[in-house]
């Protein structure tokens, strides 16, 4: 009897587990980050009219052949874009090839960005309708990807930059290599 | 403690910020697609896929930039004749089971749909064998428990 008695308790134990877990599980920071799942996948195909008058747009052809490059996925009104400048600066400064795409941007915009905080890319193309953005799986503004010599992405940094990524970066470049 | 606090409220602070631009939204972000039918099947596709700059609600519903400019690619691809299960697993393959709100038998979800199935099993179990016992015991009483 008491043996049956016990099974009573079994709804009021499951219930305050799941209120427990729930409880535990607001207390839990969130990554709010999505990872691309397209990393070891080739770059998709496109062609992007230049972001402004100063440099040429981008396209898949400039990612092939020579050494792997950074895809930097950027606008002028990102203000974490602002904070990462310095850093691909220091990325360039290493020898590394930056193509940016900018999102839903402007060319008086991007060029006044340019201007005030500095140019480390080759090319910009203007990606008005985040289309490119949304066929390599990135989330947000900024973001940068190690594409190799084939085209293929080998690695995502979601955010900006900051001055301790930046090894993590080359040493990325290198294994793409 | 308090660092990071401050930390935590400045990165809420800069969301908002970020996501601001002043370019028009994409064709058809806001617009419907000419053909209704074409416009039901994009709606409802559009209603299971998660925005992904505010993730608790479905493209349908944010005014994220990003979700006008997904809608825009869904409305797109319908209009050029995709299906929207080939849009879905197009998405899917860029940023994961994640972005979709479809619920799909896996690996990891299935005692999700075997648990309930099983709960009411063994709830109608229980029930057959009290109602029969009562049924025996009311025999044996001669009909006390009507």
């Amino acid at each position: 009897m008491t043996q049956n008695r016990l099974w009573l308790w079994l709804p009021l134990a499951l219930f305050a587990f799941f209120a427990g877990l729930a409880g535990y599980m607001l207390t839990q920071e969130k990554d709010q980050f999505v990872e691309s799942t397209m990393i070891g996948e080739a770059l998709p195909e496109f062609v992007l009219e230049p972001a402004f008058g100063g440099l040429p747009g981008a396209a898949r052809a400039d990612f092939v052949g020579g050494k792997p490059r950074l895809l930097n996925i950027w606008a002028s009104w990102c203000l974490p874009c602002i904070a990462e400048a310095p850093q691909l600066d220091a990325l360039k400064a290493k020898g590394v090839e930056i193509i940016g795409i900018a999102i839903r941007d402007r060319p008086e915009d991007v060029a006044n960005f340019l201007g005030q905080y500095g140019n480390p890319y080759t090319r910009i193309g203007s990606d008005r309708i985040s289309e490119v953005q949304l066929a390599i799986g990135s989330s947000g503004v900024p973001e940068t990807f190690v594409i190799d010599a084939k085209g293929v992405i080998r690695y995502q940094h979601i955010g900006d930059i900051r001055a301790d990524d930046v090894p993590v970066l080359l040493a990325e470049l290198e294994k793409a290599q | 403690m308090i660092r990071v606090m401050l930390a935590l409220l400045a990165a809420l602070m800069a969301l908002p910020a970020a996501a601001q631009d002043s370019m028009p939204p994409a064709p058809y972000a806001y617009n419907q697609l000419e053909d209704p039918a074409k416009e039901a099947e994009a709606a409802a596709l559009m209603a299971t896929l998660r925005c992904l700059k505010c993730q608790s609600q479905s493209i349908a519903d944010s005014d994220a930039p990003m979700a006008g400019d997904m809608r825009h690619q869904v409305r797109s691809r319908i209009r050029a004749g995709e299906s929207p299960d080939e849009i879905r697993v197009w998405l899917i393959a860029r940023y994961g089971d994640y972005v979709s709100y479809e619920p799909t038998v896996s690996a990891a979800t299935w005692p999700l749909f075997a648990i309930p199935v099983l709960v009411i099993l063994i709830g109608g179990g229980v029930l057959l064998r009290r109602l029969g016992k009562r049924r025996s015991d009311a025999n044996v009483d001669g009909g006390e428990a009507a």
